[in-house]
């Protein structure tokens, strides 16, 4: 079980190797992707930043949770910071179970949980050549301009 | 009152034009010190919505502060 944050690409085919075992029958694996839209804007490139410790040991938490939930074989994901272009996969999340119910759900509960709990901080980088902290609840550009004097999130 | 250093994230660095700051603050709690500090540069996150660390540590917003800490501000989060 492993959780890491990594400035580097991500893996995701070597990633799964370390899911298997003679006792899992089943493994679903998640990848997010860098999308060239977001509310309607032409998105050119995506940024992340991180508080890397706290993030690690919040993410390793809620792996714990979903292996002793889910009865999981094993778990594990991975977050890239720094930045990512169009296409790039941004976040992995890797499970295997003895049956495919567990994994399906356990995966699901990972993504959820990471996109909220993780200190992590996406800047939208516009075709315009505008960028802007992204919201996660409402999932829209926090502040378009990224002025140092308008308020955060003001269009919420 | 008690020193304590502040550190800002994403946004809230970019609004506060610095990374760290160290305060003088009367504040009791990491909610009343965010309080102090989003009204001093403007955040308008309500803090239901943000998170705080002190000293490296996920904590409450009614956590107590003790002089020396280190508080770290997060404005809303978006992993993934």
């Amino acid at each position: 079980m492993s959780f890491k944050i990594v400035a580097g690409k991500l893996e995701p085919e070597q990633l799964k190797r370390n899911l298997g075992g003679d006792a899992a029958g089943a493994c679903v694996c998640f990848e997010g992707w860098v999308r060239n839209h977001n509310e309607g804007e032409a998105v050119r490139a995506l940024e992340y930043e991180s508080h890397a410790p706290l993030a690690t040991k919040e993410g390793e938490k809620i792996l714990a949770e979903a292996v002793a939930k889910f009865e999981l074989y094993t778990a594990a994901a991975q977050h890239r910071i720094g930045y990512l272009a169009i296409g790039d996969c941004a976040v992995w999340v890797g499970v295997s179970s003895a049956h495919r119910g567990a994994s399906f759900e356990a995966c699901r509960y990972i993504i959820d949980e990471l996109k909220s709990r993780l200190p992590i901080w996406k800047k939208e980088h516009y075709r315009d050549g505008q960028s802007g902290w992204i919201n996660c609840i409402t999932g829209k550009p926090a502040d378009k301009d990224d002025s140092a004097t308008t308020p955060v999130s003001a269009n919420r | 009152m008690i020193g304590v250093t502040a550190r800002y994230f994403a946004a809230f660095r970019d609004h506060a034009g610095q990374d760290i700051e160290a305060l003088r603050t009367g504040a009791a709690t990491a909610g009343e010190l965010y309080a102090e500090i989003a009204a001093a540069h403007g955040f308008a996150d309500p803090m239901a919505r943000c998170k705080v660390a002190v000293n490296d540590e996920l904590a409450d917003w009614d956590t107590q502060l003790a002089d020396g800490d280190t508080v770290l501000f997060f404005p809303p989060v978006a992993g993934g």
